[in-house]
């Protein structure tokens, strides 16, 4: 076992944790935030994206201990107060999904993706989000809603 | 007027934002992985890496000794927890339909642990318990099967004749059933028609790749011989039915819950060995059990769909009318039959005719046995084959003939009708009117001027060519009536219940016995419940997916959520409205054909001012201090609706693609969805249906396909070599809709889960063939890779 310090959505914790234990299994079955989805185990469809340092990562390509020292955003960080995060209301607002289980990784993977680039048009997020896979909704509505959340974001931040 | 396009409708026709979505936007969804309880073990399946191997002996000694295990056995050790096999509810008899069938339908025997031989790359033959997924996963990796290889059946034709490797021995063959059935005089038709074409055309096998991996979760109350099942299913019900069947539990010690679900697309509509045999260890060791899918684990273990090898072939006079159709399946079952796997094919087996009028009609399959991860239902299950067959034929005939595609369509649709129309295969369509959605897609598409640049670029003699391929579809769902299933021997009913209660607050609670897993049926459902009675969608709670709560339901699959289960909710909103309005008249001293139903009250005619509404009418029958006699207190009513037909959703789809014929590659420019679901509840979600639909089917016709090497091995068995497209390969999706009220129930409504499904690959592959006829190219099959476009366009040039 080896000892690790993580701070997760702001709070900061101390664990001891298996060295082959992925960062994904410590979020879900040792702090129980069930938010971030295993959805494979090539780290292709993307479901357990969350922010490592503010960059999106597959928290299934990420040993535990690798995150040691880190902070980690996962969807359950998002917003405030009982308010939805921006994009949180953009996907609801634009029937952005139906079953919702790639919905916690493609939000997280679509903020790191507006925190790198800023407002972002169609093109770039179809080509920004090709690591997330959505069965469910043919992207067409995630790409509208991550449009509407970059605006309003970009907007936010000049 | 349907209900839909009442008066006064305030929700229904709104594209009302989901209910469903706060908790899955913040992380707060409970899929089965999400759920952990005291004492729980983790079960993994030990698996064969051979397609076709006798089981000498499974050893599972030295698994037992590695750290964290609980248990291990193997299917010999579990043989006397089974009643019976793992079910498939709709045996297929050889016969041509209607007729009586002589013999019995050919059934393999199917455990949930194989035991004397494995079938497939993937067939179960040991399960591991242990205190942790990690540990359970490294002691399978202790457990020795001694197996002795045997030659596999993989290809289809191959497997189906006399010679080949047997699947199941005790059957003597691998052909299964051939089942057929005839309209009008196909003989004489096909002799006497001047225009006959045939094609064929291979339908690869698909994996459906919900997100969610399958999983279940098992807690037992021993002492009582309960048992509590969480599993990412689509079929609660039905699970909970066959899982009593299958163990010999009494049904009443069952309860199933199906939380939220990550995607079906069919692949949870079965009940598969994990199901069972979780159940079965946790009897065993009075433990909570669970299990969850490994993605690789899951493109072997969870059914494939599709699978088949297509014959057909169209009789039509020289100016192309069509007047018969005749086809010839193959249809590959896998190595068992899981639920519905042998009757998948027969859903498309009325609708090789198409949206066209024809006089002549037969249709033939033969399920065949192979050593493969069986078949069973994939989004849109029979139809998406029937579909694209008379698409691309429809397309071979107008060249035959020398027609435009969209001419050939126009000449050969059923006309219009609003009553119910016989068609040459037996059934009796709902209602429809293609025409106008031909128009209103060719209009929105501006395929004039398309076939304008398409020339120019013709006879520019350039790489990049434009293809534009058409699509007329329609499907038969809503199922179903029950005596139709009867009549094609499915050992179930087809009807689905609701439940409404009316609390004295004003609030409601509606119980459906459909089961959503990304349909949005609480937010739809909330829709017409708030019409019918007078409330909002927010004063109605839907409550759905645990058979404590809904012991009635037959669950969601084949588009018959509202068409069947939405149709049950309005007659149950129906039976309030009776016993309100009973209530109202005797509150406001007048006789009830004094009321009228407007503004979402109970008025007195003339005096719309002396109004009851449901909930202050709920209010009374709760209190109870004046009702009229005879009358109940309480404002409650359950409905089971069994529809007396299937309904037909249709529609033309156009899809516009610019091909390199140098590198073979396609692109999308344009892809417009013309579809008539009936009347609409929620614009925005069938919607959102029709986007993920045709990006499925656009998946199907240029990404995907399960490729297999000699032995018998999956190659495409990951995410990574089996394209599931994303943001990047799709395009942007054109919908539009013509509403064409169904005659089936009083709501008009059809349905919408499978269309996009089943309306587009045949338009992108008809599309990508249109592009290559300069080249000589006849013929292209499915994905339409850059490769398999490339080897057409050099074959065709090599045969000149």
């Amino acid at each position: 076992m080896k000892a690790i310090s993580v701070t997760v959505n702001g709070e900061q914790h101390e664990a001891e944790v298996e060295p082959r234990q992925l960062l994904v299994y410590f979020l879900r079955e040792q702090l129980g935030l069930t938010g971030t989805n295993v959805g494979c185990d090539t780290s292709t469809c993307g479901s357990c994206t969350v922010l490592v340092d503010g960059r999106s990562v597959k928290a299934c390509t990420l040993l535990a201990v690798q995150a040691d020292g880190a902070e980690v955003t996962t969807i359950e960080g998002l917003g405030t107060d009982g308010e939805l995060h921006p994009l949180q209301r953009a996907f609801h607002e634009q029937h952005g999904l139906q079953c919702g289980f790639c919905t916690p990784g493609m939000i997280m993977a679509a903020l790191g993706l507006i925190e790198e680039n800023g407002a972002l048009d169609d093109e770039a997020i179809r080509a920004g989000l090709e690591g997330n896979l959505c069965r469910c909704t043919g992207y067409q509505n995630i790409v509208a809603a991550v449009r509407a959340a970059s605006a309003e974001l970009a907007g936010a931040r000049s | 007027m349907s209900a839909a396009t009442q008066e006064g409708a305030r929700w229904v026709g709104q594209g009302v934002l989901r209910k469903e979505d706060p908790e899955l936007v913040t992380g707060q969804a409970r899929y089965v992985d999400d759920l952990t309880l005291p004492g729980m073990v983790w079960m993994t399946v030990v698996r064969s890496p051979h397609a076709h191997a006798r089981i000498v002996g499974v050893d599972v000694a030295e698994a037992r000794a590695r750290p964290g295990v609980v248990a291990a056995f193997s299917g010999e050790d579990l043989a006397s927890e089974f009643a019976a096999g793992l079910p498939c509810a709709w045996p297929i008899p050889t016969t041509h339909w209607p007729e009586p069938f002589d013999s019995d339908p050919r059934m393999p025997t199917h455990w949930p642990l194989a035991r004397d031989k494995a079938r497939f790359a993937g067939d179960g033959v040991a399960v591991v318990i242990a205190d942790s997924r990690e540990h359970a996963r490294d002691a399978a990796e202790s457990v020795v099967v001694d197996y002795e290889p045997l030659d596999p059946a993989l290809d289809l034709e191959e497997a189906a004749a006399d010679g080949a490797p047997v699947v199941h021995d005790e059957l003597g063959n691998n052909r299964c059933y051939t089942w057929s059935l005839s309209g009008g005089e196909p003989e004489q038709v096909f002799l006497s028609s001047p225009v006959l074409v045939h094609e064929r055309y291979r339908h690869p096998r698909l994996v459906p790749n919900a997100i969610e991996p399958r999983g279940v979760l098992v807690q037992p109350v021993a002492a009582q011989g309960e048992f509590t099942i969480w599993s990412a299913t689509q079929i609660p019900h039905i699970l909970r039915t066959t899982l009593a069947l299958t163990l010999g539990i009494p049904e009443s010690k069952l309860r199933v819950i199906a939380p939220d679900v990550g995607g079906g697309f069919g692949s949870k509509l079965n009940v598969y060995a994990e199901e069972v045999l979780c159940l079965a260890v946790a009897r065993k060791l009075g433990r909570p059990v669970k299990w969850i899918e490994d993605r690789s684990e899951a493109y072997v273990a969870t059914i494939h769909g599709r699978g088949v090898i297509q014959d057909i072939e169209l009789a039509a006079t020289e100016e192309g009318k069509l007047r018969g159709v005749r086809v010839k399946l193959l249809a590959d079952m896998g190595a068992y039959y899981q639920l519905v796997t042998p009757g998948i094919p027969l859903l498309g087996a009325f609708l090789y005719g198409g949206v066209y009028d024809i006089e002549a009609y037969h249709f033939e399959c033969t399920g065949v046995l192979t050593n493969r991860t069986p078949t069973d239902a994939y989004r849109g299950a029979g139809r998406p084959e029937a579909t694209f067959a008379i698409e691309r034929a429809m397309d071979a005939l107008a060249h035959r003939v020398g027609k435009d595609p969209a001419e050939i369509r126009r000449l050969n649709y059923i006309p219009p009708f609003d009553e119910p129309h016989p068609i040459a295969a037996g059934l009796q369509l709902d209602s429809g009117n293609f025409v106008s959605q031909l128009d209103r897609a060719l209009e929105l598409v501006g395929y004039d001027d398309l076939r304008k640049q398409q020339k120019a670029r013709r006879d520019g003699g350039g790489a990049k060519q434009l293809g534009i391929g058409l699509s007329s579809y329609i499907e038969m769902c809503g199922l179903a009536p029950s005596q139709v299933l009867a009549a094609l021997n499915y050992v179930a009913g087809g009807w689905d219940a609701a439940v409404v209660r009316c609390h004295p607050t004003g609030k409601v609670t509606v119980v459906t016995g459909t089961s959503p897993h990304g349909q949005g049926h609480v937010t739809t459902w909330s829709q017409i419940t708030a019409d019918r009675l007078g409330v909002t969608p927010d004063d109605v709670e839907v409550l759905h997916g645990d058979t404590a709560i809904s012991p009635l339901g037959m669950d969601t699959y084949g588009s018959r959520s509202l068409s069947v289960g939405g149709v049950a909710l309005w007659h149950a909103t129906g039976k309030i409205l009776d016993k309100a309005k009973t209530i109202a008249a005797h509150e406001l001293e007048v006789s009830e054909e004094d009321l009228e139903w407007r503004d979402g009250a109970f008025r007195v005619k003339g005096a719309p001012d002396k109004a009851k509404t449901v909930p202050e009418i709920a209010f009374s029958a709760w209190t109870a201090h004046a009702l009229p006699e005879g009358v109940e207190p309480g404002l409650e009513a359950t409905s089971v609706w069994d529809p007396p037909n299937f309904t037909f959703p249709s529609g033309t789809h156009v899809c516009v693609v610019e091909v390199d014929t140098e590198t073979g590659e396609t692109e999308i420019l344009r892809y417009v969805a013309v579809d008539d679901c009936g009347e609409v509840i929620n614009p925005m979600i069938v919607e959102g249906q029709v986007h993920g639909g045709v990006a499925q089917g656009i998946a199907e016709a240029m990404y995907e396909e399960a490729v297999y090497d000699e032995a018998g091995n999956l190659v495409t068995n990951s995410m990574l070599s089996y394209r599931v497209p994303s943001a990047a390969e799709l395009p942007a999706i054109e919908t539009d809709r013509t509403v064409t009220p169904s005659t089936t129930n009083p709501m008009g409504v059809k349905g919408i889960g499978e269309a996009g499904t089943i309306g587009s690959p045949p338009a992108v592959v008809n599309a990508v063939a249109d592009a290559l006829v300069p080249l000589g190219v006849t013929s292209v099959e499915k994905p339409v890779t850059p490769e398999r476009v490339w080897r057409a366009i050099r074959d065709a040039k090599e045969a000149r």
